[in-house]
């Protein structure tokens, strides 16, 4: 089963001719993913070559599904352009869309949301500002690494990309189910409870890791709802404990406001939820070993 | 970016959201001058205000009015040096001052939870927002707007009757908010709050005071570096900018560098907890450096680390994913040479910690290259554990 992208999942790339599309389109290629083709209006018709293996070109996300039975995109294309690209696969109404591009202005991203949302969240967006989606064994959409874990029962959310394969690395030899990294923005798609409750439903999946950090309410939301909705166990961890206030580190989401925001206060609200929360991702690696 | 009163103000003006008159002075000398042409035009009342980015300047001392120019100079030496909550004054706006006769709150902002637009109206202005939403939550409207809808003319006063903004101030209040929306959308900014926005003696709307935050995500369509605070940024943070890193100063003493945001943000809170055992040793910056980690970036993301006389001893965190920890290894090793080559000796201590793909190969380049100051720790906890270690050693030592 896994969540969001199993081995039937067929892969297109929104900028697969740019230099970033091509790279991890061949990786993802490598590691197993049906790319079944991509877009670049001025190139449509062409083939390109990802590393051994040619793939069709076309004009737009229709037409690409239409011919190629795609349903994920994989968005490449730079922050100027990510909004155009989001609004084309919500019209398109291909059922997955996974933002990886980076300093999207978060205008840009309301306003998709907002265009998602007016169509009922037929496409579920991922992002932006994501490493994208990996279940291990079946499919690989984005930049996560695919050969440093294995196909396992773990499920993990996470809004940062290398406490994501951190995590995934310390506890390869358990494996996951799926990796979802949601990213590290104001505003995202899809959000750590959307994963907890995908991770419930999913019969494959044992156990939860939820990394969450600084900033906005989003983990405090989650612990809400693990309460109320989980029944299988979580493990947490919050990074960001010494940042200091007003100053951004490194996510554009990653900001303590005033006293809004802490690591503190999201540890706080996980732990009352029943969530073990590690201190380190190590010692975190740690209380989920021991579920299994 | 946050900005201050007067830059605020300085794109109100711009939108055609009402502002008093004001100029900014960096010496009292200046603050007298404004004073003096604002006197020869018949308004000999002005208000000097500390331009400082944090709240509560009023009952800091940083607000002051003052009856012409030379009251104005007192005012300003005054306030000029104050520190408002570690916010030193280098600034002040010397304002006309304006006859209030009541003051509203207005703000439209980034609501993070619903991922929406928010707009916040409420009669009782001229305290922080927060403390008015505590204490009487019923008196504060807060009406979510559409990023496609955005505010119109019908949706602003839609905006200013939820906050029961008065008969009388409502028309120019809602025209403010409908410029303001304006401001917000075509800036790209987070949050715009007016407050107070004022009604004055002789029946205008105008903002008194002001609070921007714009998107820095949005930079590649705005001119918004013309808002860059030169005056306040700490030099070694102004040099990383120049050299595209991503870096905070922080107070402590192991200078941290690793890749990822999220990696980077757990390597300190790990070197902090490892620093307890060693009399409460600290990291003393976020640097992340990102997937590559080619020699170059780790050369300058060193260099930057190292002009901090702060640091004792460094930690270099890096998980290997897509670029493995061989390349990585070979960025440590060609990077503290290209320092070297640079003319900066590398004299304290640096903790590396590699992991992931090809973890083992990385570590042997590192172990053949034989660097002194260079010492591997497999493990993240580890690893933090010795350079807070080395760090206390020197701090000793020093």
């Amino acid at each position: 089963m896994a969540i969001f992208l199993t081995a039937q999942s067929r892969v297109l790339i929104q900028g697969i001719t740019g230099s970033e599309g091509r790279r991890h389109g061949a990786r993802m290629l490598a590691a197993g993913t049906k790319v079944v083709g991509g877009t670049n209006p001025r190139k449509a018709g062409q083939r390109i070559d990802l590393n051994g293996t040619e793939v069709p070109v076309f004009g737009t996300v229709a037409d690409t599904m239409a011919a190629t039975g795609a349903d994920v995109s994989v968005i490449f294309v730079p922050a100027e352009r990510t909004k155009d690209a989001v609004i084309e696969a919500i019209e398109a109404a291909i059922p997955l869309c996974i933002v990886i591009t980076e300093g999207v202005p978060v205008h840009d991203t309301a306003e998709f949301w907002a265009r998602a949302s007016a169509v009922s969240n037929r496409t579920r967006i991922i992002g932006p500002n994501c490493p994208g989606v990996a279940s291990p064994g079946k499919s690989n959409a984005g930049i996560i690494p695919a050969d440093i874990t294995t196909e396992g029962r773990i499920g993990l959310v996470s809004k940062s990309g290398t406490l994501t394969y951190q995590m995934m690395y310390e506890l390869r030899d358990i494996g996951f189910s799926t990796a979802v990294g949601i990213g590290g923005d104001p505003v995202i798609g899809t959000t750590h409870i959307d994963c907890l409750q995908a991770f419930q439903e999913d019969p494959e999946t044992d156990a939860i890791v939820m990394i969450g950090e600084i900033g906005g309410d989003a983990e405090e939301r989650a612990g809400a709802f693990i309460e109320h909705n989980v029944t299988k166990p979580v493990v947490g961890y919050v990074a960001g404990f010494t940042a200091p206030e007003g100053k951004t580190m490194g996510h554009a989401g990653a900001i303590i406001s005033g006293s809004s925001g802490t690591a503190q206060a999201k540890k706080e609200a996980l732990e009352k939820a029943g969530v073990r929360v590690g201190r380190t991702p190590s010692e975190t690696a740690g209380l989920v070993r021991a579920l299994f | 970016m946050d900005l201050f009163e007067f830059q605020a103000k300085e794109l109100f003006a711009e939108y055609g959201v009402p502002v008093q008159r004001g100029k900014v002075a960096r010496t009292a000398a200046e603050a007298r001058e404004i004073a003096a042409e604002f006197a020869a035009d018949g308004h000999p009342l002005v208000v000097v205000k500390a331009q400082v980015k944090t709240g509560g300047r009023g009952k800091a001392g940083g607000v002051k009015l003052a009856q012409g120019p030379d009251e104005a100079y007192e005012k300003a030496s005054q306030i000029l040096g104050l520190d408002i909550k570690g916010h030193i004054v280098y600034t002040v706006l010397v304002a006309e001052a304006v006859d209030i006769a009541a003051e509203y709150y207005l703000s439209f902002l980034l609501d993070r939870a619903n991922r929406t637009f928010l707009a916040i109206c409420t009669v009782q202005g001229g305290m922080e927002i927060e403390e008015v939403a505590h204490n009487t939550p019923e008196e504060v409207a807060r009406i979510p707007v559409s990023p496609i809808a955005g505010v119109d003319g019908a949706k602003a006063a839609e905006i200013i009757a939820a906050g029961r903004i008065p008969a009388e101030a409502a028309a120019g209040a809602a025209l403010l908010a409908e410029r303001l929306w304006t401001m917000f959308v075509d800036e790209d900014a987070t949050l715009v709050e007016v407050n107070p926005m004022a009604l004055t003696e002789d029946g205008q709307v105008i903002a008194v005071d002001g609070k921007v935050t714009l998107d820095d995500n949005a930079a590649f369509r705005q001119q918004h570096a013309r808002f860059d605070d030169v005056s306040n940024i700490d030099p070694i943070e102004a040099r990383a900018r120049e050299k595209h890193l991503n870096y905070v100063k922080l107070d402590g003493q192991v200078g941290i560098i690793g890749n990822g945001a999220g990696l980077v943000m757990s390597t300190l809170d790990v070197v902090a907890y490892a620093g307890q055992e060693f009399g409460g040793i600290k990291p003393a910056n976020f640097l992340d450096i990102g997937g590559g980690a080619s020699a170059e970036v780790m050369a300058n993301g060193l260099e930057i680390v190292l002009s901090d006389p702060s640091v004792r001893s460094v930690f270099v965190n890096v998980f290997g994913g897509i670029t493995s920890c061989d390349a990585v290894a070979n960025g440590i090793v060609s990077g503290i040479g290209l320092l070297e080559s640079r003319g900066e000796h590398v004299d304290r201590p640096i903790v590396v910690r590699l992991d992931g793909n090809n973890a083992a190969e990385g570590r042997q380049i590192l172990a053949d290259a034989a660097i002194g100051v260079v010492e591997q720790v497999p493990t993240m906890d580890g690893a933090a554990r010795r350079s807070a270690e080395l760090a206390s050693i020197a701090s000793k030592g020093a």
